[in-house]
C-alpha cells in the first residue's frame, strides 16, 4: 500500500500543478503600472487631428484607455462588448489608436511623408469606426506607437481603467469577453465611481 | 553531378541570403560601440511578443520599436541600469530574463535547489531505512541449511555441462 501511495501522491500533485499552470494565460503579464499615474502624452485626435488629448483632461473621472488599430483582428472580436459600454455611457472611453499605418506590415511607412501618414491614419481608423461603429468618447493617434510603449501596450486591444486622480487600477490584455466585462470591469468602475 | 548541383546550389543561395542580411544589416554598422551595447541589452530582455524569443533576435515588430528606443537611450547617454529600469517600468519583471531576486521570486530562484535537497533527503532516508531492513532478517538457521544443500547441488550440475 505504502509502496504505492507516494508515486501516487506525487502524479497528483504533478497534475494539480500541471492543471494550474497550463490553464494560466501566458500573455496575461502582471503590468507594473497598475497603481502608478497614467503616463502622461499629447496626442491628435482622430476627429480633430489639429487638436491634442491629454490624459489631464480627464482628471476628476473615471474613464478607460482602450488600445486599437482597424488591422487588429482581436479588436473585432471585442468591439460589440465596447459598443455596448458606449450605450450604457457609464464611463468615457478613449481610444488610443496604436500604430494603425506602421503596424500594418504592409506598407513601408519609411517612404510616407510624415503629412501622408497621418492622412492615412484617420481615413483607415475613421473608416474603421464608421463600418463597424464608434463606441469611443474620442480617440487619438499614436502613429510611431511611442505612446504605447509608455502605456506597456504589446499586443493589441488592451484597455486600461483610470481612476478620477489619474492611477491606474486595472489593466487588461487581449479583447475583452462579455465576461471579464460584467464580472471585472463594471463592478470596479462603479467602486472607482464613488 | 548531382552533389555538385547541390553544392552549387547552396553557395549561390548562402551568397543571395548574405546579400540580404548585408542590405539589413546597415544601420547596424552606423555606430558600433552602440549597437555592441544595444545588442548585450537586448539578449537580457524578453520579446513579449513571441516570448520565449529576446529582444536582439525577435523580429517582431515590438522588439523594433524597442531596440529602437533602447538605441535612442543609449544615445542619450543612459546606463544600462537606467536603461533596464525603463523597460522593466512598462512591462514589468517579466520582461527580464533574469528576474531580480525579491519577495515573489523567491520559490523561482531556489525552488529548484529545495526541490533538490528534498529528493536528496527521501533517497538518503529510502537507503537507511532499506538498510535497517536488509540487517534485521538475517537467514534462520532452516534456510541457512537449505541455501546450502542448493548450492552443493548445483555445483556437479555446474560441472556436468
Amino acid at each position: 500500500m505504502n509502496r504505492f501511495l507516494w508515486p501516487l501522491i506525487g502524479f497528483a500533485v504533478l497534475v494539480a500543478l500541471l492543471a494550474v499552470g497550463l490553464n494560466l494565460n501566458p500573455r496575461d503579464v502582471p503590468s507594473p503600472l497598475v497603481g502608478k499615474p497614467a503616463p502622461a502624452f499629447a496626442l491628435p485626435r482622430l476627429d480633430a487631428p489639429d487638436r491634442e488629448f491629454s490624459p489631464k483632461e480627464m482628471l476628476g473621472k473615471v474613464w478607460l484607455l482602450n488600445v486599437w488599430a482597424s488591422w487588429c483582428v482581436s479588436c473585432r472580436q471585442e468591439h460589440p462588448v465596447l459598443v455596448e459600454l458606449a450605450k450604457r455611457q457609464t464611463v468615457p472611453l478613449v481610444g488610443l489608436n496604436y500604430k494603425e499605418v506602421r503596424g500594418d506590415g504592409a506598407i513601408d511607412s519609411d517612404r510616407l511623408a510624415p503629412g501622408t501618414e497621418q492622412r492615412m491614419v484617420v481615413e483607415r481608423a475613421a473608416g474603421w469606426l464608421a463600418r463597424h461603429g464608434n463606441p469611443y468618447t474620442l480617440s487619438v493617434l499614436d502613429m510611431d506607437g511611442r505612446v504605447g510603449i509608455d502605456y506597456g501596450v504589446y499586443g493589441v486591444p488592451e484597455t486600461y481603467v483610470i481612476d478620477k486622480t489619474g492611477i491606474i487600477r486595472m489593466k487588461h490584455t487581449g479583447p475583452i469577453s462579455p465576461d471579464i466585462f460584467s464580472g471585472k470591469i463594471l463592478p470596479l468602475l462603479a467602486e472607482l465611481q464613488k | 553531378m548531382r552533389r555538385w548541383l547541390l553544392v552549387l546550389l547552396l553557395v549561390v543561395t548562402s551568397a543571395a541570403w548574405q546579400g540580404v542580411h548585408a542590405g539589413e544589416a546597415k544601420p547596424l554598422a552606423a555606430d558600433e560601440v552602440i549597437e555592441k551595447r544595444l545588442v548585450a541589452i537586448s539578449s537580457e530582455l524578453r520579446c513579449l511578443v513571441c516570448q520565449n524569443e529576446s529582444l536582439a533576435g525577435s523580429h517582431a515588430e515590438l522588439a523594433n520599436d524597442l531596440r529602437r528606443e533602447i538605441r535612442t537611450l543609449i544615445r542619450d547617454g543612459k546606463n544600462d541600469a537606467e536603461i533596464m529600469d525603463f523597460m522593466v517600468s512598462r512591462y514589468g519583471d517579466f520582461v527580464r530574463y533574469r528576474p531580480p531576486l525579491k519577495g515573489t521570486t523567491l520559490l523561482l530562484w531556489f525552488g529548484p535547489a529545495l526541490l533538490f535537497v528534498c529528493g536528496l533527503g527521501a533517497l538518503l532516508l529510502y537507503l537507511r531505512r532499506r538498510n535497517l531492513v536488509i540487517r534485521d532478517t538475517p537467514l534462520t538457521v532452516e534456510e541457512q541449511r537449505r541455501a546450502d544443500d542448493l548450492l552443493q547441488q548445483q555445483e556437479p550440475r555446474q560441472g556436468q555441462s
